[in-house]
This record gives C-alpha cells, structure tokens and sequence, in this order.
C-alpha cells in the first residue's frame, strides 16, 4: 500500500511538469525568413563576390553587399482592427542575418492582410534613434541629406560595354534635395508591402522573398552607366528606387 | 505508516538535491564594471564582456601589470606595450614592430581602444582571432613577437613573488594558466576607452569646431566628396568605425592576403579591418601595413591614389580615375577635421600608463 501511494506521489510530480501538446494556443509567436533570388534563383552570401547576374539593361552584375531596414509589421484583422508590431529588422544578407523573431506575439485568427515597411516611415526616421543601426553605421548625414537611416545598402560591381567591374552603390534612402538646409520631395520612399490574407492557428514562420533582379527593371530599366554611385543625394534616382522596388518582395512559405 | 514517509521523504530529498546549486567558488572579487561614456550609452549598442571573464578589480590590476610586464616574452626584454604604447593610443609609432630577436613583423601594430564594442569580435588586422582573451594568446607565442611557450610564461608567473597571490584575488587559485593571463589582459585591455576627443566634446556641446573643421565633417559625409562615413562611422556612432573588412584599394596586386589567408576565400583577398578614425594624431603610420607615414598622405590616397583590384571595394569612389579628387582647400579641412577625434586625456589617462 505504501508502495502504491509513493508512486502514486511521484506519478503526480512528473505529470504536473509535463506539457498540455492539444493545448490550443491564443497567442502567437510570428517569425519572419527573408530569402533572396534573382528572378527565381536562390540567392545567399555564398554568391556574394562569385555569381554573376545580368540585369534588365544586359549589365553583368556581382554582389558584395546586401542589407536593408524593414518595420512596422501590421496585422490586419476582417474587423479592420490593426496590429502592428513596433521596430524594425536590419536585414543583412552579407552576414547571413535573415531571420526576425518579435518578441511580441499575435493572437491566432484570420488576417485579411499581413504587411510590413521596406524602409522607415517619416516619423520612425529619426535621426541617431536607434543604437542598433547606429552601431552598424547605417545611418544618413543630418546636414546635408536630412538624417534618418538608410533603407538599403546594396553594393557590388558591374561590367558593362563601357566598364568592366566597376562599382556601383543602389542606396536607397528619403528621397531628398540636398544641400545645408535639405528638404524633402512629397513621395515616400519607404514602401508598404502587402503580404496578404494570412490565417493563424499556430506558431508561425512566414518567408518574404525578395526579388533582387527587381531593383533593375520594373518600371525603370536602370543604367549602371549612368546611375551607380553618389545616389543618395540624388532624388530622381530615390524614386526611381522606388518605383522598381514595389515588386521587390513576396510572400514565400507560410509554415505553422 | 513509517515506511510511507521514509519514501516521501526520499522523494523530497531527490526533488530538494535535483534544484540545489552546484558548490561556487568562494574567493570573493570587486567587480569594476566598464564606465560607458554618455556618448556610448545614448548611441550605440551596449560593449561585448563575456559571462566568464566580468570585470572586476583585482583582474583589471593585474591585466595592467601583465600588460607592462616584459616577464610575458621569453627572454623578459619585451611587454605588450613595447607595442602598444600609450602615447600611441598603444600602437606602435614603428611602421613595423620588432619581436624579442629582432625581427620585424608585416604588419602595422594596431592601436587598442573601444575594444569592447568590436562586436563581431574578429581582432587583428585580417579578423583571424575571435575575442579579445583569444587575441592576447597569440603575441606571446608568436616567433617573431615574444618568442615563448605558454609552458614557459605559466613557469616564471608562478616561480614569481608578487604573481600567484594577484591571481589568487583575480581568481581564486595561485595556480596559474594561460586562460587567466589572457583574462586578465583583456579585462584590462576592455577599460581603455576613447571617449573625450574635441569632437565628443561638440557633440555634448562643450566645444565648438572651426569653419575648417565643420567643412571637413562635411567633406567626411558627402557622399560625392569623401564618403569616408560608409566605412568609418558618423557622429551617431562614437566608434569611428564599422569594424568591417574592406579592401580599400592600396595595391593592383596583393600579396598580403589580410582576411582572405583567413578565410581562404580569394574574394576576401587584400581586406583589412577598417581602423578607428579616432586618435589619428597618435597613431601614425597608417593602413595594415604603415605604409603612409602622414594623414596628408592617407588623404590623398583616397583622393586620387586609389589601385584597383578584384576584390576592392565598391565603396571606394571613382576608382578609375584614382579616387575622388578632393580640392586642396577639402584635404585640409578633411584632415583638420579628422585631428578633431584624437583624445588627449586617454593618452596621458595615468589608470592606463605604467605608475
């Protein structure tokens, strides 16, 4: 008998720690994996200074340097009703940093859209902010270009007719007249990226792809020859940027 | 009845002894944690102190004594400031530094500040070292720097009247190695920190730059003119660097490989960590290997003295036509704006010179 109830005793204490599996869960833990392709190809720091792709203007390219801000992830319920995780994610793709953990959990139901902020909004870009991106100097001069943060950062070389591995640096920043006292053009140049209806019953990861080939040549068919460095106090080559990069990300695989 | 709580009891006893903490060390240690400057704390993200090495008092003094004690080298003619001195912002003044038999090395000796926000914590010009206690092993070892075992130096710290006591308040046992040696060096090496150059002093508005030197910030943040900021930082981050390896055009053929001996990846070919743009006026020559023995001479390198190369980076400007063409009137406030980073007060810090 005595045996029986000690076992019974430690029966109890091992199953109080063990977990509820078919518990159902309320409360969401969201996890966002940014991939890369060029028109369909994978692409990974491995092919960073190696693999060549060709542009929509026949420029061989390589890369060197890929990183960019995104911010502002909102989920949108059927009732209308948003939430948005607050802060942003520095992607950075040379040191294989593609994946974004919010601390801040979403409850489960259905989403009519799922979106994010390439970039910062205006009143996120503020200038010498945040100590992470300070620390990776990703920031934009305050004087002459009007502060804030860099959206992109994409470096890397270009062969042409004219140029055989020449550089070139896509920065893709507020789009600003430059000058001691800059101002600022009424376009943004951040963009809203819409990932679409989206269900959650689970944890879940979400893949945001992105389309590097993009950057080069919808709507614009961008001209390395022309258009390669010294483009951030440049904001007819900003909006540009902005018009090729709305097609730049995707929804990839949702797993939950 | 009783048998029913000798097993209860044997239950709790196992739940009890299960939670308990393993036995601790009871050698007792003050910990110095490091003094963020403001302009650290507000901007940038907090340093890199590893959980097994904290700072405390005790270790901070006798990394400094070990710092200064020429005991580390086989012979006990060199210390690690003989290349890292402090009036060099403890770099050395010697394009190359020579080791215990005479032999000079390749590289320019690296100036030591700030170190515990490099936080990717590759050291060395070429990043082959990860953390700072792994940095302070390879000098000592090395043939043409201090030229000793391990063995050796852990010999003559213990045979030593004052050493294994200042490792018994450090860590708690006399019996010293290696491990501790380096931790102690770098919890000293972690206190050396830059923060009181003219320019910190502007930005937390006690001083105020010349025309000459505001238009050389200018020159640093234009992206048409110097464009230093991409690889050496802006006022929103106190380090004056990124900490990152570029190569930055200095030869059309490389032959010190820098990162890509590292790496063995022939894409990481002739890159070098970018240095801190803090104390330039202390830490002369310049680049991996010394080559410029004045700023003027750096300065116009990247104005139009730019090689190219495979594996140079995009980030250096008009490459082909040798860089980006500063006008005199730009290289002189450039440069006079660059000496507006250099720190008096931490050269001539007395917690940092051998007193």
């Amino acid at each position: 008998m005595n045996k029986i109830v000690s076992i019974l005793f430690a029966c109890l204490l091992i199953t109080s720690c063990s977990e509820d599996k078919d518990d159902k869960i309320t409360q969401s833990n969201t996890t966002f994996n940014f991939t890369h392709n060029w028109d369909g190809t994978a692409i990974t720091s491995s092919d960073f200074e190696n693999t060549e792709y060709t542009n929509a203007n026949g420029e061989v390219i390589t890369i060197t340097r890929l990183r960019y801000i995104i911010s502002d992830i909102t989920f949108t319920a059927e009732s209308g009703e948003t939430i948005t995780i607050d802060g942003h994610k520095l992607v950075d793709v040379t040191n294989d940093d593609l994946e974004h953990n919010p601390e801040m959990k979403i409850p489960t139901g259905v989403y009519s859209n799922v979106s994010f902020t390439y970039g910062l909004k205006h009143e996120d870009n503020i200038d010498g902010a945040y100590p992470d991106l300070n620390s990776a100097s990703f920031n934009v001069p305050l004087a002459a270009l009007g502060g804030g943060y860099h959206y992109m950062q994409f470096d890397g070389k270009y062969t042409s007719d004219t140029a055989t591995d020449a550089p070139f640096n896509y920065h893709n920043i507020r789009a600003v007249n430059p000058g001691m006292n800059p101002t600022f053009p009424d376009q943004d140049t951040f963009i809203t990226v819409d990932l679409g209806t989206m269900t959650i019953n689970n944890n879940i990861t979400i893949e945001v792809k992105s389309n590097i080939a993009e950057w080069f040549k919808n709507p614009n068919t961008w001209d390395l020859n022309t258009l390669n460095q010294v483009l951030m106090p440049n904001p007819d080559a900003q909006l540009l940027m902005n018009q090729n990069g709305q097609n730049v990300f995707n929804l990839g695989t949702v797993t939950q | 009845m009783k048998r029913l709580k000798i097993h209860i009891g044997f239950i709790l006893i196992i739940i009890v002894s299960s939670c308990s903490n393993e036995s601790v060390e009871t050698y007792t240690t003050t910990p110095s944690p490091l003094q963020i400057p403001k302009l650290f704390e507000d901007n940038i993200l907090n340093p890199v102190i590893p959980n097994n090495n904290p700072q405390t008092v005790e270790g901070i003094a006798l990394g400094k004594k070990l710092f200064f004690d020429p005991i580390l080298s086989a012979d006990n003619t060199q210390a690690c400031v003989d290349c890292h001195a402090p009036e060099n912002a403890f770099s050395d003044a010697d394009r190359f530094s020579d080791g215990i038999d005479g032999i000079d090395g390749d590289r320019n000796s690296m100036p030591l500040f700030n170190l515990a926000w490099n936080y990717d914590e590759k050291f060395f010009w070429d990043g082959r070292v990860f953390s700072l206690e792994h940095q302070a092993f390879q000098p000592v070892t090395n043939p043409i720097e201090m030229h000793s075992t391990w063995q050796q130096v852990e010999q003559k710290l213990q045979a030593h009247s004052e050493y294994p006591n200042l490792f018994n308040l450090a860590f708690g046992t006399s019996k010293i190695d290696s491990t501790m040696v380096t931790k102690a060096i770098a919890q000293f090496e972690r206190t050396l920190i830059s923060s009181n150059s003219k320019f910190d002093k502007h930005l937390m508005g006690e001083a105020t730059l010349t025309p000459e030197e505001q238009n050389g910030l200018n020159v640093f943040l234009d992206e048409a003119r110097g464009d230093c900021f991409h690889c050496h930082g802006n006022p929103n981050n106190p380090l004056w660097t990124d900490n990152i390896f570029h190569n930055n055009g200095l030869d059309t053929t490389i032959t010190d490989l820098g990162l890509g001996e590292v790496t063995g990846d022939p894409a990481d070919n002739g890159k070098f960590k970018s240095p801190s743009l803090r104390n330039l006026a202390f830490t002369a020559p310049y680049m991996h290997d010394g080559r410029f023995a004045t700023l003027d001479e750096v300065i116009n390198h990247y104005s139009e003295g730019l090689q190219n190369s495979p594996t140079i980076d995009p980030l250096m400007k008009k490459v082909a036509q040798g860089g980006v063409q500063l006008s005199a009137q730009d290289k002189a406030d450039l440069k006079a704006f660059l000496m507006t980073l250099s720190d008096y007060e931490f050269i001539n810090n007395p917690a940092f010179n051998n007193q």
